[in-house]
Order: C-alpha cells, then sequence, then structure tokens
C-alpha cells in the first residue's frame, strides 16, 4: 500500500523497478529497499524463527533485529529492510517447507 | 590502520553538530554512519519542532537534518562513511568499521560517540506476529519509503513519540483504531494529545495490550484493563480487529560501544538505561573518548545538537586545536542546555543528569 497523497511530502515514485519474489514477478520503485516493495506488494511473512520456525516479519525496519531476512540473489540472510531493491533480483523467503502445522 | 584526530559515530543531530565544530578548528574528521543518509531520527519527522529559536524550533525535522548536513559542505577534512557500521570499540581507540562486506580500522586521537538510542519492546502473548512493529520502522516505511504500515493501526504508549506516530499515520491515510496507555494520564504533550482526540482517535488510558492473536500474520490484538498498581483486572479484556500494532514504550541510549571498550557505565532509569558516567568536560572514564546526544540519555534533538557542540568543542581542546572564541562558545553552550533543560518538564532528564556527574542548581 503506497500513500498517494501526503500532505507534507513527496514521494518519488517516477522509475519502476522490477523483480522477483519465490519466482513470482513484482516491481517496486527505485529508492525502495526489498522490504518496502514487499510491503507494497502486500507480503508480510517473511522468515521463520530460526529454532519454533515461527512467523516473522518487519520489525525495526533499521538493521537491527534480522527479522526481515531473506535469500537475495543466491546469497542467504540478506537483511531486506536494507538493502536496495535492483532491477532483476531474485528474492526468495525464509519459510521453511516442512513445518509440522 | 586509517588515522585521524576524531571519529565520530552516528551521523544524527549530535553527531553532525560535532562535527561542523570539530571541521570548523581544522581536526581531520570522520563520521560513521550505519544508515545511507546522515541525519539520525531527524529525517523521519515531519512535523515542526518544539524547542527554542537557536535549535531551529518551529522547523520540519527532515529540513532540520538539511541545514546540519549543508553546513558541512565543503570540507576537505571531513570524511562521511555511510551505510557503515561501527562494530567495535577498543580502549586504545581503534575502531572496527564494516562497510560494503569489508572489515576496516581506524585509530582516532579522539572518539565522539553519538549513536543515539533503540526503542524498548515489550512482553505479551504472541508478540513476534508480522504486523507487529516499533514506532521507529513504522515511521520509516511511511517518511522514507512512502509505505503505509497496514490499513488499520493500534498503537501501544502515549509519550510524545506515540502521540506524533499516531498523527503521521493518520496523515498517511491509516486509520488509529485505538491508542492504548497503561498509566492513568497522557504521557506527552497535552496539545499532541488533543489534535489526536479531535481527529475521533480512542484513547484508552489504564489498558494495555494482552495478547496478539492472528496465524500468519496480526489480525486482532486482545486489550485488557489494568488497576492503580498495573495489574490486569479479571474479565475486562476485549478485542480490536487490526493489521498492525505499534509499540512506542520508550527508548533506551545505544551504549554498547562504550561498555565494550570498558568505560564506566551507570544504570539511570530518568536516562532511559545505561549511560556512560562523564567529567564536565564530557568524557567518559576513557580519555579522549567523549558522548553526546540520546546515547547520554534520552533526550530532544534540540539537546543533542548542543551537546553535540560542547564535545565538538572539548574535543578540539583537549588536543590543543582552536576556535575563536572558545571560552565564550562553551559559556554559551552550557547557559543553551541549562535553559533547554528548566521548569517542570526538565525535572526528569535534571535529577538523572545529577547521577551520572553533571551538575544542575
Ligand atoms: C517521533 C519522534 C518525534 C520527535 N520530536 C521531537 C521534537 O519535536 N523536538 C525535539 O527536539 N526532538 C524530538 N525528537 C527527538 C529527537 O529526534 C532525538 O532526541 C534526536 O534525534 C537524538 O539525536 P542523536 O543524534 O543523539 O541520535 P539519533 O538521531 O538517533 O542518531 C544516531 C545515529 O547514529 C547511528 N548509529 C547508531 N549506532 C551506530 C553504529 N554502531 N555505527 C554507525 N552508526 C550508528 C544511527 O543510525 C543514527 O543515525 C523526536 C523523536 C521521535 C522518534
Ligand atoms: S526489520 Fe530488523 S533487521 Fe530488518
Amino acid at each position: 500500500m503506497r500513500i498517494n497523497e501526503h500532505p507534507i511530502i513527496d514521494f518519488d515514485h517516477s522509475k519502476k523497478i522490477h523483480f522477483t519474489y519465490n519466482g513470482k514477478s513484482m516491481f517496486g520503485y527505485e529508492g525502495d529497499t526489498i522490504a518496502a516493495a514487499l510491503f507494497d506488494n502486500g507480503i508480510r511473512y517473511f522468515s521463520d524463527s530460526v529454532i519454533y520456525k515461527r512467523p516473522r516479519g518487519l520489525y525495526c525496519a533499521i538493521g537491527n533485529c534480522g527479522s526481515c531476512n531473506m535469500q537475495v540473489n543466491g546469497e542467504d540472510n540478506v537483511k531486506t529492510c536494507m538493502t536496495l531493491l535492483e532491477e532483476n533480483m531474485e528474492v526468495i523467503s525464509e519459510i521453511s517447507e516442512d513445518k509440522d502445522d | 590502520m586509517i588515522n585521524r584526530d576524531l571519529v565520530i559515530v552516528g551521523g544524527g543531530p549530535a553527531g553532525l553538530s560535532a562535527a561542523k565544530i570539530a571541521i570548523d578548528a581544522g581536526m581531520k574528521v570522520t563520521i560513521v554512519e550505519r544508515f545511507n543518509q546522515l541525519g539520525g531520527q531527524l529525517i523521519k519527522q515531519t512535523h515542526k519542532f518544539f524547542g527554542s529559536q537557536l535549535q531551529y524550533a518551529k522547523t520540519r525535522g527532515f529540513d532540520i537534518a538539511n541545514i546540519l548536513i549543508d553546513d558541512l559542505a565543503g570540507y576537505d577534512n571531513l570524511e562521511i562513511l555511510l551505510d557503515a557500521t561501527c562494530v567495535a570499540m577498543y580502549p586504545d581507540k581503534v575502531l572496527t568499521i564494516y562497510q560494503n562486506n569489508k572489515y576496516m580500522k581506524y585509530k582516532a586521537k579522539s572518539v565522539i560517540i553519538a549513536t543515539g538510542a533503540s526503542e524498548k519492546f515489550l512482553a505479551f502473548e504472541n508478540n513476534d506476529l508480522p504486523g507487529i512493529y516499533g514506532a521507529g520502522a513504522v515511521q520509516t516505511l511511511m517518511n522514507i519509503y512512502g509505505i503505509k504500515p497496514g490499513k488499520e493501526v493500534v498503537m501501544i504508549g502515549s509519550g510524545n513519540i506515540g502521540l506524533i506516530v499516531s498523527y503521521q499515520l493518520i496523515q498517511a491515510g491509516v486509520k488509529v483504531k485505538a491508542l492504548v496507555e497503561a498509566a492513568s494520564k497522557v504521557g506527552g504533550y497535552l496539545v499532541h494529545a488533543a489534535k489526536l482526540k479531535r481527529l475521533g482517535v480512542d484513547i484508552l488510558l489504564n489498558t494495555t495490550v494482552k495478547k496478539a492473536i492472528g496465524k500468519e500474520k496480526l489480525e486482532k490484538v486482545v486489550t485488557v484493563k489494568l488497576d492503580d498498581n498495573w495489574q490486569e483486572i479479571a474479565n475486562t479484556e476485549k478485542e480490536i480487529k487490526t493489521d498492525a500494532l505499534c509499540i512506542s514504550v520508550g527508548l533506551s541510549p545505544l551504549h554498547q560501544l562504550m561498555s565494550m571498550a570498558g568505560a564506566k557505565m551507570l544504570d539511570v532509569s530518568e536516562l532511559g538505561g545505561y549511560v556512560p558516567k562523564k567529567s564536565c568536560d564530557y568524557e567518559t572514564t576513557i580519555p579522549n573518548v567523549y558522548a553526546c546526544g540520546d546515547v547520554t540519555g534520552i533526550e530532544e534533538a534540540s539537546s543533542a545538537m548542543v551537546e553535540g557542540k560542547i564535545t565538538g568543542l572539548m574535543a578540539v581542546k583537549h588536543l590543543g586545536f582552536k576556535l575563536d572564541n572558545m571560552e565564550k562558545l562553551e559559556a554559551d553552550l552550557n547557559d543553551q542546555l541549562c535553559i533547554l533543560r528548566q521548569g517542570p518538564c526538565g525535572e526528569k532528564i535534571r535529577c538523572g543528569l545529577k547521577k551520572v556527574g553533571e551538575i544542575y542548581d
């Protein structure tokens, strides 16, 4: 969900950046972090906690907590809240497939 | 090993103000900032600031950041490292800085720690569900990236940050369903609270969040009433449907680098947690290591800027650099701080600062 009208800030949403998330094509805008673009695409569930596999999403948005980690262009545990979106990035959520429930 | 007269860790209002003084005196300075822009908390503040004219009151937070950043332009004795995190500090003032997947070593003659603060968390069932954020994250999403954190939000905490971020959410077009506060009265300035009430926000006093409900993301929160001793009152639970919950229950200083280097730290609740013991020259117990801004006690940008200038000046003085009218500048800055901390609003901070070595009459 983008903020389209704001009384004080002007957001520049002029340049689209394309990427894939779990193989699906999506886009964000220049200046977005990966996390911001995913949010705009309605994604909230980013990863699972290490031991109990509890759902995790964005929490601090400034690189402190690691709760937004994903695989980006083949590299594991990238902080998506700190990494700027780039054209043709491949983003994969770190959600485990072998959950009990 | 890279040598510097001064390394400043943190590019918020405190660090930027310190840098200006030091580069004016001709010191070789590096600012280390872990975000991709300078300005600290200021870049997320869209409201006009309180305080005095000298500290840019009535100017919007992000505009103050731009003023401070512009002041640093054109100096070839200043290096600014962005996307760079200081991950370690040693007693001999060697700093390890992580940038672009590389570790670098800096050896500084003096260090100013201006790392600001991090948010406190709140314990309740399922507090790790996606959709639950710190107020800082909500501000970052909205005011930097232009993204709404949810369709609706419940805010916990009625301090100034909780009140201001609630207002910013409404400006961004998000519905604030309720503002929950455990105490029996609003914590922040009444003007901010009145503005929210006029906009129809439900302010629930003597109330906290008991648990969050949702499968893969937040769907509902359960609130509960508290008695005068902050104990839950049975059968007062209420469910509120929401896709976002924002926690704003205070900040604590990011003290880790100083603790790591062995500076003497004190736990002072009035200041928000662990803060360094300081001499009247703002020096920690490690010689030539200074600290200023929220990392020495949670306060305001106005005082962070003045403290920044004072620590910059102390670094200049102790290494034998010179500025015009140094004594007068020092006295003026100290006066400004006293004025900012006057009156009942400054009571808590004055009381806290006494405990770390600053004197207030
Ligand atoms: C919603 C809100 C409203 C506010 N309203 C007002 C107001 O009206 N008036 C007012 O005066 N104040 C206000 N403030 C308070 C003000 O913003 C802060 O007090 C002020 O920003 C503190 O400045 P600082 O430089 O100490 O820390 P910060 O602004 O937090 O800056 C610290 C910087 O250090 C960086 N950093 C931290 N650790 C490291 C590391 N290890 N390596 C590299 N960099 C690091 C951080 O990324 C950050 O940029 C408000 C704050 C908030 C959140
Ligand atoms: S959300 Fe905390 S590190 Fe990204």
